[in-house]
């Protein structure tokens, strides 16, 4: 599916469910109401913006710091004739949430999420190992704004 | 690697606004409820209903479990994450900013506020290879959209930015955002 394949019903839609489902009984039916369409329209339309990932995920969004856990964002500089390698050793540990190649010396970019902060320092090290590159690790020190909102 | 920020790396890793453990722990059930929604809510009428089938609860538990989580801010919310690129947000640009230590944190909450950043953090320098303090992710339809923000941003700056670097995302390698393991965790 591509953008211009997205109906004005599946606009309203994604734009709607970034902002949040309500936490309420019966909530794709308190949505469907809001936008004129029938429950079952919103449930199918939504499944197949999942299945055809213009939606990565749809659910509950866990603030890993308030889990319990640990949270960092963390780079290496990945020789190029080693990138795929390199991506497949990171990419096989569970931690790593998110991986973004990017466009600089640091080329690879990813968020490692575990159940305890002590463990972020472990798997890191098991990184480096893995890789045998320095992770450059860049915690936040402080967060000033979380708000992902990308209207369609 | 140096690291020139004036915290242990370990004492970074914790948030600085953690609410205290009691309010922080999450119960047997709750940890259950995280672990069968966390690749995504079931897609049927009765959401909670088929999770509390999961967890061994019934639907208005599991429901009063979520709000109740969501008021302590365990979750931001229950909401749809586009593959931006899917939007048509082709240009993904991760810009970071060196930013005076004096002035970083009252610029960081105004640059925050500029129409575009969807993050804003302030992380550790790793000098002398990475001298960039202030991360503000920056989305848009294309390169010049995405420069146009930063430039908003920089005049924002001012004189207390020595430099700054827009990083463009060339290729997504992984999205499968937060995962708890299935074993108990062992602190």
């Amino acid at each position: 599916m591509s953008l211009a394949e997205l109906d004005a019903v599946d606009r309203h839609l994604i734009n709607r469910l970034q902002e949040g489902l309500p936490l309420v009984a019966r909530p794709y039916a308190a949505v469907a109401e809001a936008l004129g369409i029938s429950e079952g329209d919103l449930l199918y339309r939504l499944e197949r913006l999942r299945e055809d990932g213009v939606l990565s995920r749809f659910g509950p969004m866990y603030h890993a710091e308030r889990l319990g856990g640990g949270l960092t964002l963390a780079a290496l500089a990945v020789p190029e004739p080693d990138f795929e390698r390199v991506v497949e050793a990171v990419n096989a540990f569970p931690e790593v949430a998110h991986n973004y190649r990017r466009e600089h010396a640091l080329n690879m970019w990813f968020v490692l999420a575990t159940e305890t902060p002590v463990r972020i320092t472990e798997v890191i090290a098991a990184i480096e190992a893995a890789t045998g590159l320095p992770v450059y690790n860049m915690p936040k020190e402080e967060e000033f704004h979380v708000r992902l909102h990308l209207p369609v | 690697m140096s690291v020139s920020t004036c915290r242990s790396s370990r004492d970074a890793v914790r948030a600085p606004e953690v609410p205290g453990l009691e309010e922080r722990a999450l119960d047997a059930h709750d940890r259950a409820i995280v672990l069968a929604t966390q690749a995504g809510l079931p897609l049927v009428p009765d959401p909670w209903g088929a999770v509390g089938r999961e967890v061994g609860l019934d639907g208005e538990e599991v429901l009063a479990r979520l709000r109740a989580m969501q008021a302590r801010g365990v979750i931001r919310r229950v909401a749809a994450v586009p593959n931006h690129y899917r939007l048509g947000y082709v240009a993904n640009g991760m810009t970071v900013w060196d930013v005076d230590d004096a002035e970083v944190e009252r610029l960081g909450r105004e640059v925050a506020a500029i129409a575009g950043v969807s993050h804003c953090y302030r992380r550790p320098r790793h000098l002398p290879h990475w001298p960039y303090n202030l991360f503000a992710m920056l989305h848009g339809r294309s390169r010049e959209e995405v420069e146009r923000q930063a430039e908003a941003l920089r005049e924002r700056l001012g004189a207390a930015c020595r430099d700054h670097r827009i990083l463009y995302s060339s290729r997504i390698l992984k999205k499968t955002g937060l995962r708890l393991s299935r074993r108990t965790p062992s602190a």
